[in-house]
Protein backbone atom coordinates (compact mmCIF):
# COMPACT_ATOMS: atom_id res chain seq x y z
CA UNK A 1 0.00 0.00 0.00
CA UNK A 2 1.39 3.39 -0.58
CA UNK A 3 1.17 6.17 1.65
CA UNK A 4 -0.01 9.48 0.44
CA UNK A 5 -2.30 12.47 1.49
CA UNK A 6 -5.14 11.42 -1.22
CA UNK A 7 -5.09 8.00 1.33
CA UNK A 8 -5.40 9.59 4.56
CA UNK A 9 -8.21 11.57 3.16
CA UNK A 10 -9.97 8.43 1.73
CA UNK A 11 -9.65 6.20 5.21
CA UNK A 12 -10.71 8.69 6.68
CA UNK A 13 -13.86 8.94 5.29
CA UNK A 14 -14.10 5.45 5.12
CA UNK A 15 -13.12 4.39 9.06
CA UNK A 16 -9.56 3.58 8.87
CA UNK A 17 -10.55 0.22 7.90
CA UNK A 18 -8.04 -0.11 5.44
CA UNK A 19 -4.87 0.29 6.79
CA UNK A 20 -3.24 -2.95 6.73
CA UNK A 21 0.09 -4.41 8.63
CA UNK A 22 3.45 -2.37 7.54
CA UNK A 23 5.13 -5.58 7.61
CA UNK A 24 4.32 -9.06 7.93
CA UNK A 25 5.62 -11.66 10.37
CA UNK A 26 6.79 -14.39 8.35
CA UNK A 27 8.05 -17.55 10.41
CA UNK A 28 11.59 -18.16 9.03
CA UNK A 29 12.56 -20.33 5.99
CA UNK A 30 14.70 -23.27 6.77
CA UNK A 31 17.51 -21.59 4.48
CA UNK A 32 18.55 -17.96 2.99
CA UNK A 33 21.26 -16.39 0.63
CA UNK A 34 21.56 -13.55 3.32
CA UNK A 35 20.67 -13.56 7.12
CA UNK A 36 21.45 -10.14 8.71
CA UNK A 37 21.46 -10.64 12.38
CA UNK A 38 19.66 -7.37 14.42
CA UNK A 39 16.54 -5.65 13.27
CA UNK A 40 17.88 -2.24 14.16
CA UNK A 41 17.97 0.84 11.76
CA UNK A 42 21.48 -0.58 10.36
CA UNK A 43 20.36 -3.90 10.01
CA UNK A 44 16.88 -3.74 8.09
CA UNK A 45 18.11 -0.64 6.15
CA UNK A 46 21.15 -3.38 5.03
CA UNK A 47 18.27 -5.60 3.64
CA UNK A 48 16.56 -2.91 2.14
CA UNK A 49 19.47 -1.99 0.00
CA UNK A 50 20.41 -5.34 -0.55
CA UNK A 51 16.76 -6.08 -1.78
CA UNK A 52 16.21 -3.04 -3.52
CA UNK A 53 19.71 -1.66 -4.91
CA UNK A 54 21.56 -4.87 -5.41
CA UNK A 55 18.84 -6.97 -6.49
CA UNK A 56 19.09 -9.78 -4.19
CA UNK A 57 16.76 -12.06 -2.57
CA UNK A 58 16.25 -14.77 -0.36
CA UNK A 59 17.01 -12.19 2.09
CA UNK A 60 16.09 -12.53 6.37
CA UNK A 61 16.36 -10.20 9.46
CA UNK A 62 16.43 -12.25 12.71
CA UNK A 63 16.04 -9.86 15.40
CA UNK A 64 15.99 -11.33 19.12
CA UNK A 65 13.35 -8.78 20.70
CA UNK A 66 10.81 -6.20 18.24
CA UNK A 67 12.62 -4.33 15.48
CA UNK A 68 14.06 -0.53 16.47
CA UNK A 69 13.95 -1.98 20.02
CA UNK A 70 17.74 -1.16 20.79
CA UNK A 71 19.33 1.75 19.87
CA UNK A 72 17.61 2.90 17.06
CA UNK A 73 14.69 3.83 19.37
CA UNK A 74 17.54 5.08 22.20
CA UNK A 75 19.41 7.91 20.58
CA UNK A 76 18.82 11.56 20.74
CA UNK A 77 17.48 11.56 16.52
CA UNK A 78 20.21 13.83 15.03
CA UNK A 79 21.90 13.68 11.96
CA UNK A 80 25.11 15.45 10.28
CA UNK A 81 28.38 15.10 8.49
CA UNK A 82 30.79 17.34 10.32
CA UNK A 83 33.46 14.98 10.46
CA UNK A 84 37.54 15.69 9.91
CA UNK A 85 39.11 12.71 8.66
CA UNK A 86 39.23 10.99 5.45
CA UNK A 87 37.98 7.68 6.53
CA UNK A 88 35.21 8.89 8.07
CA UNK A 89 33.58 12.38 6.17
CA UNK A 90 33.18 11.13 2.78
CA UNK A 91 30.84 8.48 4.50
CA UNK A 92 29.04 10.54 6.10
CA UNK A 93 28.14 12.76 3.94
CA UNK A 94 27.23 9.72 1.68
CA UNK A 95 24.71 9.47 4.79
CA UNK A 96 23.34 12.71 5.31
CA UNK A 97 22.66 12.52 1.03
CA UNK A 98 20.57 9.57 1.25
CA UNK A 99 18.73 11.15 4.45
CA UNK A 100 17.99 13.99 2.22
CA UNK A 101 15.72 11.66 -0.23
CA UNK A 102 14.93 9.02 2.12
CA UNK A 103 11.16 9.70 2.76
CA UNK A 104 10.65 9.77 -0.48
CA UNK A 105 12.61 6.79 -1.52
CA UNK A 106 11.06 4.51 1.71
CA UNK A 107 7.39 6.45 1.03
CA UNK A 108 7.72 6.73 4.79
CA UNK A 109 7.24 9.95 6.98
CA UNK A 110 10.71 9.83 8.80
CA UNK A 111 10.22 13.63 10.19
CA UNK A 112 13.68 14.09 8.53
CA UNK A 113 14.31 18.00 9.54
CA UNK A 114 17.54 19.84 8.56
CA UNK A 115 17.13 22.53 11.06
CA UNK A 116 20.68 22.87 11.45
CA UNK A 117 23.12 22.00 13.60
CA UNK A 118 25.93 24.26 15.33
CA UNK A 119 29.16 23.40 17.37
CA UNK A 120 30.42 26.26 20.13
CA UNK A 121 33.74 27.53 19.85
CA UNK A 122 34.91 29.03 22.98
CA UNK A 123 39.01 30.13 22.11
CA UNK A 124 41.46 30.96 19.37
CA UNK A 125 43.01 27.48 19.42
CA UNK A 126 39.20 25.68 19.19
CA UNK A 127 38.61 28.36 16.20
CA UNK A 128 41.43 26.96 14.43
CA UNK A 129 40.40 23.43 15.19
CA UNK A 130 36.93 24.10 13.64
CA UNK A 131 38.15 25.82 10.43
CA UNK A 132 40.11 23.18 9.57
CA UNK A 133 37.60 20.83 10.13
CA UNK A 134 34.87 23.00 8.13
CA UNK A 135 37.51 23.20 5.31
CA UNK A 136 37.92 19.49 5.36
CA UNK A 137 33.95 18.95 5.12
CA UNK A 138 33.71 21.77 2.49
CA UNK A 139 36.33 19.57 0.47
CA UNK A 140 34.12 16.75 0.89
CA UNK A 141 31.19 17.86 -0.82
CA UNK A 142 29.47 18.96 2.69
CA UNK A 143 28.31 21.91 3.99
CA UNK A 144 29.91 24.02 6.89
CA UNK A 145 29.47 27.82 7.94
CA UNK A 146 31.81 29.70 10.61
CA UNK A 147 29.23 31.62 12.35
CA UNK A 148 31.10 34.85 14.50
CA UNK A 149 29.49 35.46 18.37
CA UNK A 150 27.21 38.34 16.98
CA UNK A 151 25.35 35.53 14.40
CA UNK A 152 24.62 33.39 17.26
CA UNK A 153 23.48 35.78 19.37
CA UNK A 154 21.01 36.62 16.81
CA UNK A 155 19.89 33.16 15.97
CA UNK A 156 20.43 32.11 19.94
CA UNK A 157 19.53 34.86 21.89
CA UNK A 158 19.35 32.76 25.21
CA UNK A 159 22.73 31.08 25.67
CA UNK A 160 25.17 32.76 27.72
CA UNK A 161 27.71 34.25 25.46
CA UNK A 162 30.09 35.44 28.44
CA UNK A 163 30.43 32.50 30.47
CA UNK A 164 33.52 33.22 32.57
CA UNK A 165 34.97 29.56 31.82
CA UNK A 166 33.63 28.74 28.31
CA UNK A 167 32.93 32.23 26.78
CA UNK A 168 30.99 31.89 23.34
CA UNK A 169 33.83 33.20 20.77
CA UNK A 170 31.73 31.72 17.64
CA UNK A 171 30.73 28.41 15.97
CA UNK A 172 30.78 26.09 13.13
CA UNK A 173 27.59 25.58 11.29
CA UNK A 174 26.11 23.19 9.36
CA UNK A 175 22.82 23.86 8.38
CA UNK A 176 22.10 20.45 6.31
CA UNK A 177 22.12 18.60 9.95
CA UNK A 178 19.15 18.26 11.97
CA UNK A 179 16.98 15.92 13.27
CA UNK A 180 15.07 12.28 12.64
CA UNK A 181 12.10 10.22 14.30
CA UNK A 182 14.03 7.78 14.91
CA UNK A 183 11.44 5.07 15.75
CA UNK A 184 10.34 5.68 12.20
CA UNK A 185 13.31 5.34 10.36
CA UNK A 186 13.23 1.75 11.79
CA UNK A 187 9.68 1.37 10.83
CA UNK A 188 10.13 2.83 7.30
CA UNK A 189 12.88 0.88 6.24
CA UNK A 190 11.04 -2.51 7.72
CA UNK A 191 8.20 -1.75 5.63
CA UNK A 192 10.03 -0.78 2.03
CA UNK A 193 11.98 -3.59 3.38
CA UNK A 194 8.61 -5.97 3.76
CA UNK A 195 7.81 -4.86 0.40
CA UNK A 196 10.98 -5.75 -1.49
CA UNK A 197 10.40 -9.84 -0.07
CA UNK A 198 12.48 -9.44 2.73
CA UNK A 199 11.65 -11.43 5.93
CA UNK A 200 11.68 -9.74 9.39
CA UNK A 201 11.85 -12.04 11.75
CA UNK A 202 11.12 -11.03 15.07
CA UNK A 203 11.61 -12.50 18.10
CA UNK A 204 14.27 -14.74 17.01
CA UNK A 205 17.69 -14.69 19.09
CA UNK A 206 20.77 -15.71 17.59
CA UNK A 207 22.31 -18.26 19.92
CA UNK A 208 25.36 -19.94 18.11
CA UNK A 209 27.01 -19.94 14.78
CA UNK A 210 27.75 -23.30 12.17
CA UNK A 211 31.13 -23.39 11.55
CA UNK A 212 32.95 -25.69 9.26
CA UNK A 213 35.98 -25.58 7.67
CA UNK A 214 36.38 -21.93 8.38
CA UNK A 215 33.62 -21.31 6.51
CA UNK A 216 30.16 -19.88 8.46
CA UNK A 217 27.31 -22.02 7.26
CA UNK A 218 24.33 -20.26 8.93
CA UNK A 219 23.17 -19.78 12.40
CA UNK A 220 21.76 -21.36 15.32
CA UNK A 221 18.62 -19.69 16.27
CA UNK A 222 15.95 -19.96 19.12
CA UNK A 223 13.46 -20.61 16.23
CA UNK A 224 16.05 -23.17 15.04
CA UNK A 225 18.78 -23.86 12.98
CA UNK A 226 18.84 -21.43 9.90
CA UNK A 227 21.15 -21.93 6.85
CA UNK A 228 22.63 -18.85 5.16
CA UNK A 229 24.89 -18.37 2.36
CA UNK A 230 26.09 -15.12 3.49
CA UNK A 231 25.33 -13.84 7.48
CA UNK A 232 26.30 -10.32 8.38
CA UNK A 233 26.17 -9.51 12.00
CA UNK A 234 25.11 -5.74 12.45
CA UNK A 235 24.46 -5.90 16.59
CA UNK A 236 26.37 -2.69 17.40
CA UNK A 237 25.98 -2.32 21.93
CA UNK A 238 26.44 -6.50 22.02
CA UNK A 239 28.71 -6.92 19.07
CA UNK A 240 31.46 -8.44 21.49
CA UNK A 241 28.50 -11.16 22.97
CA UNK A 242 27.58 -11.97 19.50
CA UNK A 243 31.02 -12.35 18.08
CA UNK A 244 31.84 -14.40 20.96
CA UNK A 245 29.55 -17.03 19.65
CA UNK A 246 31.78 -17.33 16.55
CA UNK A 247 34.70 -16.98 18.47
CA UNK A 248 36.27 -13.85 18.25
CA UNK A 249 37.15 -11.36 20.37
CA UNK A 250 36.50 -7.53 18.96
CA UNK A 251 38.35 -4.05 19.41
CA UNK A 252 35.16 -2.86 21.02
CA UNK A 253 34.13 -1.88 24.63
CA UNK A 254 30.39 -1.51 25.29
CA UNK A 255 29.77 1.46 27.56
CA UNK A 256 26.16 2.99 28.13
CA UNK A 257 25.23 6.16 27.24
CA UNK A 258 22.50 8.96 28.77
CA UNK A 259 19.92 10.63 27.73
CA UNK A 260 17.27 12.95 28.39
CA UNK A 261 13.96 14.79 27.89
CA UNK A 262 12.42 17.70 29.40
CA UNK A 263 8.78 18.29 29.63
CA UNK A 264 6.65 19.99 26.27
CA UNK A 265 7.91 23.42 25.63
CA UNK A 266 6.65 26.09 23.43
CA UNK A 267 9.35 26.20 20.48
CA UNK A 268 12.75 28.07 21.71
CA UNK A 269 15.09 26.02 20.31
CA UNK A 270 15.76 26.64 16.36
CA UNK A 271 18.29 23.70 15.84
CA UNK A 272 20.77 21.63 17.28
CA UNK A 273 23.24 22.97 19.63
CA UNK A 274 26.67 21.23 20.82
CA UNK A 275 28.57 22.66 24.05
CA UNK A 276 31.73 19.84 23.58
CA UNK A 277 33.61 21.62 25.86
CA UNK A 278 31.36 21.53 28.95
CA UNK A 279 29.69 18.18 27.41
CA UNK A 280 26.20 19.16 26.77
CA UNK A 281 24.18 19.08 23.53
CA UNK A 282 20.60 19.97 22.90
CA UNK A 283 17.96 19.73 20.40
CA UNK A 284 13.99 20.37 20.95
CA UNK A 285 11.43 17.53 19.59
CA UNK A 286 8.58 18.32 17.29
CA UNK A 287 6.43 17.44 20.92
CA UNK A 288 8.11 20.13 22.62
CA UNK A 289 10.45 18.35 25.05
CA UNK A 290 14.24 19.52 24.93
CA UNK A 291 16.13 16.12 24.16
CA UNK A 292 20.17 16.52 25.14
CA UNK A 293 22.55 14.61 26.70
CA UNK A 294 26.70 14.28 26.98
CA UNK A 295 29.25 11.94 27.50
CA UNK A 296 28.97 8.53 28.16
CA UNK A 297 29.38 6.79 31.69
CA UNK A 298 32.99 5.91 31.00
CA UNK A 299 32.88 2.57 32.82
CA UNK A 300 31.75 -1.15 30.81
CA UNK A 301 28.51 -1.82 31.14
CA UNK A 302 25.80 -3.85 29.19
CA UNK A 303 22.84 -2.22 32.09
CA UNK A 304 21.04 0.24 30.02
CA UNK A 305 21.34 2.61 32.84
CA UNK A 306 23.79 4.98 33.64
CA UNK A 307 23.87 6.41 37.09
CA UNK A 308 24.03 10.10 38.87
CA UNK A 309 27.91 11.63 37.96
CA UNK A 310 27.06 11.84 34.61
CA UNK A 311 23.50 13.61 35.16
CA UNK A 312 24.88 16.07 37.28
CA UNK A 313 27.70 16.56 35.22
CA UNK A 314 25.10 16.96 31.66
CA UNK A 315 22.70 19.19 33.46
CA UNK A 316 25.38 21.94 35.01
CA UNK A 317 26.71 21.64 31.40
CA UNK A 318 23.20 22.95 30.43
CA UNK A 319 23.01 25.36 32.89
CA UNK A 320 26.05 26.88 32.03
CA UNK A 321 25.23 27.46 28.45
CA UNK A 322 21.56 27.89 29.17
CA UNK A 323 20.53 29.59 32.36
CA UNK A 324 16.83 29.41 31.31
CA UNK A 325 17.49 25.58 31.80
CA UNK A 326 17.46 25.45 35.60
CA UNK A 327 12.83 25.87 35.61
CA UNK A 328 12.62 22.95 33.17
CA UNK A 329 11.61 19.65 34.81
CA UNK A 330 13.44 16.29 33.79
CA UNK A 331 10.52 14.61 32.20
CA UNK A 332 12.34 10.81 31.44
CA UNK A 333 16.04 9.46 31.07
CA UNK A 334 17.44 6.45 29.69
CA UNK A 335 20.46 4.81 28.70
CA UNK A 336 21.73 3.25 25.55
CA UNK A 337 24.73 0.46 25.36
CA UNK A 338 27.34 1.57 22.59
CA UNK A 339 30.03 -0.53 21.48
CA UNK A 340 33.09 1.95 22.08
CA UNK A 341 36.00 1.03 19.27
CA UNK A 342 39.28 1.32 20.33
CA UNK A 343 39.71 4.45 17.45
CA UNK A 344 35.94 5.83 18.04
CA UNK A 345 35.06 4.85 14.59
CA UNK A 346 33.30 1.95 13.19
CA UNK A 347 34.20 -1.28 11.61
CA UNK A 348 32.63 -2.58 8.60
CA UNK A 349 34.27 -5.69 7.24
CA UNK A 350 34.36 -9.44 6.12
CA UNK A 351 36.09 -11.59 9.20
CA UNK A 352 38.24 -14.15 9.03
CA UNK A 353 36.03 -16.70 9.16
CA UNK A 354 34.54 -17.24 5.11
CA UNK A 355 30.86 -15.68 4.87
CA UNK A 356 30.47 -14.59 8.20
CA UNK A 357 30.40 -10.42 7.56
CA UNK A 358 30.60 -7.92 10.82
CA UNK A 359 28.84 -4.19 10.91
CA UNK A 360 29.65 -2.33 14.63
CA UNK A 361 31.51 -0.13 16.63
CA UNK A 362 29.39 2.62 15.84
CA UNK A 363 30.09 4.71 19.43
CA UNK A 364 27.49 7.16 19.97
CA UNK A 365 27.46 8.31 16.41
CA UNK A 366 25.84 5.31 14.72
CA UNK A 367 22.13 6.59 14.12
CA UNK A 368 23.35 9.27 11.88
CA UNK A 369 25.06 6.82 9.69
CA UNK A 370 22.25 4.91 9.21
CA UNK A 371 21.11 4.95 5.47
CA UNK A 372 25.17 4.86 4.43
CA UNK A 373 25.60 1.93 6.93
CA UNK A 374 22.73 0.00 5.21
CA UNK A 375 24.18 0.92 1.73
CA UNK A 376 27.79 -0.03 1.84
CA UNK A 377 26.88 -2.84 4.27
CA UNK A 378 24.81 -4.53 1.60
CA UNK A 379 27.45 -3.45 -0.57
CA UNK A 380 29.90 -5.26 0.56
CA UNK A 381 27.53 -8.24 1.29
CA UNK A 382 26.91 -8.57 -2.08
CA UNK A 383 29.75 -7.68 -3.67
CA UNK A 384 32.42 -8.93 -1.48
CA UNK A 385 33.99 -5.89 -2.10
CA UNK A 386 33.95 -2.49 0.82
CA UNK A 387 31.74 0.58 -0.71
CA UNK A 388 34.57 3.11 -1.78
CA UNK A 389 33.61 5.65 1.56
CA UNK A 390 33.71 2.60 3.77
CA UNK A 391 37.15 1.40 2.72
CA UNK A 392 38.74 2.40 5.53
CA UNK A 393 36.33 0.55 8.27
CA UNK A 394 38.71 -2.37 8.89
CA UNK A 395 39.26 -5.04 11.02
CA UNK A 396 42.89 -4.78 10.18
CA UNK A 397 43.66 -0.80 10.53
CA UNK A 398 44.47 -1.57 14.47
CA UNK A 399 47.26 -4.16 13.93
CA UNK A 400 48.52 -1.60 11.01
CA UNK A 401 48.64 1.52 12.61
CA UNK A 402 45.59 2.92 10.30
CA UNK A 403 43.38 3.88 13.19
CA UNK A 404 40.64 6.92 12.52
CA UNK A 405 40.99 8.81 15.68
CA UNK A 406 38.91 12.07 15.33
CA UNK A 407 39.95 13.37 18.91
CA UNK A 408 43.16 11.75 18.96
CA UNK A 409 42.41 9.98 21.71
CA UNK A 410 44.15 6.74 21.36
CA UNK A 411 42.95 3.51 22.58
CA UNK A 412 40.91 4.31 25.15
CA UNK A 413 37.31 3.69 24.52
CA UNK A 414 35.66 5.86 26.98
CA UNK A 415 38.01 9.00 25.81
CA UNK A 416 36.42 8.87 22.64
CA UNK B 1 28.56 3.52 42.21
CA UNK B 2 30.39 3.34 45.79
CA UNK B 3 33.65 1.21 45.63
CA UNK B 4 34.67 -0.09 48.60
CA UNK B 5 38.48 1.22 49.04
CA UNK B 6 40.61 -1.44 50.78
CA UNK B 7 42.33 1.50 52.44
CA UNK B 8 39.49 4.10 52.53
CA UNK B 9 36.54 2.03 52.88
CA UNK B 10 33.43 3.31 50.46
CA UNK B 11 33.82 5.95 48.50
CA UNK B 12 31.44 7.57 45.48
CA UNK B 13 32.79 6.15 41.88
CA UNK B 14 33.64 10.41 40.91
CA UNK B 15 36.56 10.03 42.78
CA UNK B 16 37.86 7.39 40.40
CA UNK B 17 38.66 7.37 36.36
CA UNK B 18 38.44 3.68 35.00
CA UNK B 19 41.05 2.40 32.63
CA UNK B 20 39.41 -1.40 31.80
CA UNK B 21 39.57 -4.97 31.64
CA UNK B 22 42.15 -5.75 34.61
CA UNK B 23 43.95 -8.24 32.25
CA UNK B 24 45.93 -4.77 30.99
CA UNK B 25 48.11 -5.79 34.21
CA UNK B 26 49.58 -8.29 32.17
CA UNK B 27 51.87 -6.06 29.79
CA UNK B 28 53.23 -8.97 27.28
CA UNK B 29 57.40 -9.45 27.42
CA UNK B 30 58.81 -6.87 24.52
CA UNK B 31 61.82 -9.11 24.28
CA UNK B 32 59.46 -11.64 22.88
CA UNK B 33 60.02 -12.79 19.28
CA UNK B 34 55.94 -12.77 18.67
CA UNK B 35 56.26 -9.78 21.35
CA UNK B 36 53.84 -7.63 18.10
CA UNK B 37 51.23 -9.83 17.98
CA UNK B 38 50.87 -9.63 21.65
CA UNK B 39 50.75 -6.01 21.96
CA UNK B 40 48.29 -5.82 19.53
CA UNK B 41 46.34 -8.12 20.98
CA UNK B 42 46.87 -6.09 24.29
CA UNK B 43 46.38 -2.90 22.91
CA UNK B 44 43.27 -3.54 21.03
CA UNK B 45 41.50 -7.16 21.69
CA UNK B 46 38.70 -6.69 24.41
CA UNK B 47 36.57 -9.54 25.97
CA UNK B 48 34.22 -7.38 26.68
CA UNK B 49 31.95 -9.80 29.53
CA UNK B 50 28.48 -9.04 30.15
CA UNK B 51 28.56 -10.27 33.34
CA UNK B 52 31.74 -10.49 36.09
CA UNK B 53 34.10 -8.44 35.18
CA UNK B 54 37.60 -7.36 36.69
CA UNK B 55 38.51 -3.76 35.93
CA UNK B 56 41.16 -1.41 36.78
CA UNK B 57 40.48 1.85 38.32
CA UNK B 58 42.47 5.18 39.44
CA UNK B 59 41.79 6.81 42.64
CA UNK B 60 42.84 10.06 41.06
CA UNK B 61 40.71 12.53 43.38
CA UNK B 62 42.16 10.68 46.57
CA UNK B 63 44.68 8.64 47.47
CA UNK B 64 45.78 7.60 43.45
CA UNK B 65 46.15 3.95 44.23
CA UNK B 66 45.23 1.75 41.43
CA UNK B 67 42.31 -0.89 42.33
CA UNK B 68 41.48 -3.88 40.70
CA UNK B 69 37.02 -3.79 40.75
CA UNK B 70 35.03 -7.10 40.06
CA UNK B 71 31.80 -5.62 38.80
CA UNK B 72 29.02 -7.23 37.49
CA UNK B 73 28.40 -5.13 34.07
CA UNK B 74 24.92 -6.34 33.82
CA UNK B 75 24.00 -4.72 37.60
CA UNK B 76 26.67 -3.10 38.40
CA UNK B 77 27.36 -4.56 41.63
CA UNK B 78 30.57 -4.41 43.08
CA UNK B 79 31.67 -8.25 44.57
CA UNK B 80 35.23 -7.21 45.42
CA UNK B 81 37.87 -4.78 45.46
CA UNK B 82 41.68 -5.07 45.71
CA UNK B 83 45.10 -2.93 45.40
CA UNK B 84 46.34 -3.67 41.43
CA UNK B 85 49.52 -4.11 43.55
CA UNK B 86 48.11 -6.98 45.46
CA UNK B 87 46.50 -8.63 42.32
CA UNK B 88 50.07 -7.70 40.55
CA UNK B 89 51.88 -9.73 42.83
CA UNK B 90 50.18 -12.55 43.80
CA UNK B 91 49.58 -12.77 39.74
CA UNK B 92 53.57 -12.87 39.37
CA UNK B 93 54.13 -9.40 37.98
Amino acid sequence: MKYSGFRVIKEALTGHRGWGPAWRSPDPSSEYDYVIIGGGGHGLATAYYLAKEFKQSKIAVLEKGWIGGGNVGRNTTIIRSNYLLDGNEPFYEFSLKLWEGLEKELNYNAMVSQRGILNLIHSDAQRDAFVRRGNAMLLNGADADLLTTEQIKKRYPFLNTDNARFPIKGGLAQHRGGTVRHDAVAWGYARAADSCGVDIIQNCEVIGFKIANGTCLGVETTKGFIKAKTVGACVAGSSSRLMQLAGMRLPIESHVLQAFVSEGLKPLLPGVITFGAGHFYCSQSDKGGLVFGGDIDGYNSYAQRGNLPVVEDVCEGGMAIFPMLGRVRLLRMWGGIMDMSMDGSPIIDKTDISGLYFNGGWCYGGFKATPASGWVYAHLLATKEPHKTARAFRFDRFSKGLMIDEKGMGNQPNLH
Amino acid sequence: MIINHPLLGPRDSSEFVYLGDANLINRPNWQEDSALEHFVDYGYLRDNIAGVHRELWFHEYGDRSWLVVTRDTVSHEITEVRLASDVAIKEGR
